[in-house]
């Protein structure tokens, strides 16, 4: 399967099973959409005359170059990976290498598009204890098998409410980590209203990359991130994130903003982060039942999908004036990304990752968290649902029939299982909205790379 | 074949790295950024010998 398309003056041609990725004229760029239809003169003789400067004999040359690829892999692979979809999980079955630790059922802000329902997960508050942590460092330590890299995430509501804790939990894995033979990373997610000079000092050492929630501009923030008297937070999070950011010296971060129904021209947010001095940026579709006021239309899609190009355009400028920044859907690795293995297996959740609620209990990740049928056991006793492990376990790009006819199956190895379920009502259903704007961004991607690719010449 | 009319990135072999792949030290897709949203085309392979 190849996927084609023109973008910022480029034309763009993926191979997908292979995963190469061809920039080509104009000629070049028709011929292989009808390459392996009819014979080479009939595909000659089809597009004769159709291009300045171009002779028939030209296009001969054109469909040999691409017969030529075609030869050498690059071009028309066959995807022969299905039978190995459900290898990686089978080898690494009951391996845990990643967990995110809800350390704070509780929120000191009261944001009304919040996926967790303001931090609570439709649950009573509460807060994770120390012993209860530790406990979840031991399951992680004791299930990870040989990987060496664990992750661990604090994540909430908000974890900065449970401060004292997340620290003595780092305490205590950075002091068996040497003797397990592990390296732990830990993640810090916060709202940023209890960010204090302590919290820079203790996160820039400790923590491999913070997340910090901020929504762009101040109106747009304000609307939905407000404490319970109602006032917005945009005031009082951004210095301290400017702190933040600046004393971390170089160290992983995103500003991470999320964009509603209220928003769909989000570009106007990333230009204010920018000029906040911000450079590492994440903005995020909102995630919510359809119908929602909040939620995306269709209309507003087709909004997203225009920014999204026009970010794009923004990026390759800022470069050119020395001034770039990152977004992360747009970063990827087109030499040493993912092996295959990664991209036909699925994000891992329910299997390599799972969320750890304040009392202990195992989610097959933070977006499953109060739905009770999903529990998979708890940290005392590991997983003991196994058919909500084997349900996850079996999750695959391949499982999902929408997913063998989609171009992009191989960069987002099926997608999310929590906006599939919310959407479908099955975790290997397909949330076709999300897929939209997934594809796009992921043309604005490798069109970046593409036009970067250029630009070096 | 030199192409004149086709200028191809350099990619990973997909149907190389079946061969060595599948370690899975690589970062956790969902653990960085987004928690929303699945992706994995921005994970980096871990592995120094690929």
């Amino acid at each position: 399967m190849i996927h084609q398309y023109k973008l910022a003056g480029h034309n763009i041609v993926m191979d997908i099973a292979s995963g190469s990725i061809h920039e080509v004229d104009d000629a070049t760029y028709d011929m292989i959409a009808i390459y392996g239809q009819s014979s080479k003169e009939e595909a000659v003789r089809e597009l004769s005359g159709r291009y300045e400067g171009v002779s028939d004999e030209e296009l001969a040359e054109i469909y040999d170059e691409i017969a030529d690829l075609a030869l050498e892999g690059k071009l028309f692979a066959e995807d022969t990976f299905a039978p190995m979809a459900g290898e990686l999980k089978a080898r690494t079955s009951g391996v845990v290498k990643a967990l995110c630790l809800h350390v704070a059922h509780s929120c000191n802000l009261n944001c009304s598009y919040c996926f967790a329902s303001q931090g609570r997960f439709h649950g009573e508050r509460a807060l994770m204890s120390f012993e209860t942590g530790k406990r979840a460092i031991d399951f992680l330590v004791e299930n990870s098998g040989t990987r060496q890299n664990l992750e661990v995430d604090f994540f909430g509501g908000e974890p900065l409410l449970n401060w004292e804790v997340v620290k003595q939990i780092v305490e205590y894995a950075r002091s068996i980590e040497k003797e397990k033979g592990k390296n732990f990373r830990f993640t810090l997610t916060t709202n940023g209203m209890l960010i204090d000079d302590e919290v820079i000092e203790f996160s820039n050492r400790e923590m491999h990359n913070v997340v910090l929630s901020l929504d762009g501009r101040k109106e747009v923030h304000d609307r939905f991130r407000k404490d319970y008297a109602g006032n917005g937070s945009w005031e009082t999070i951004v210095p301290k994130f400017q702190k933040f950011v600046e004393a971390r010296g170089g160290k992983n971060y995103y500003i991470r903003g999320t964009f509603t129904h209220a928003n769909p021209d989000f570009l106007e947010d990333i230009k204010v982060m920018l000029d906040l001095g911000f450079t590492e940026l994440s903005m995020e579709p909102v995630v919510c039942a359809p119908g929602d006021p909040m939620a995306l239309t269709e209309e507003d899609r087709k909004i997203v999908c225009g920014q999204y190009e026009k970010l794009a355009e923004l990026m390759l400028e800022r470069e050119k004036e020395g001034r770039p920044f990152t977004f992360y859907h747009y970063m990827i690795d087109l030499e040493d990304g993912p092996c295959i293995y990664k991209r036909i297996s699925g994000c891992g959740s329910g299997t390599e990752y799972m969320a750890v609620t304040p009392w202990g209990d195992l989610f097959p990740c933070h977006q499953f968290v109060g739905e009770d049928s999903f529990k998979l056991g708890d940290i005392w006793n590991g997983v003991t649902n196994t058919a909500v492990r084997s349900e996850f376990g079996d999750c695959n790009v391949y499982a999902r029939e929408e997913c063998r006819d989609c171009w992009a199956r191989l960069y987002c190895a099926g997608g999310c299982a929590a906006n599939a379920y919310h959407a479908t009502g099955s975790v290997r259903g397909v949330y076709e909205d999300g897929c939209k704007l997934f594809r796009k961004r992921l043309e604005c991607a490798i069109m970046l790379k593409v036009a970067e690719s250029s630009e070096e010449e | 074949m030199e192409k004149k009319h086709i200028k191809t990135m350099n990619t990973r072999n997909l149907c190389e790295s079946a061969k060595k792949g599948g370690c899975g030290e690589c970062q956790t897709s969902c653990q960085s950024a987004c928690k929303t949203s699945c992706g994995i085309a921005n994970q980096k392979c871990e592995k120094s010998n690929k």
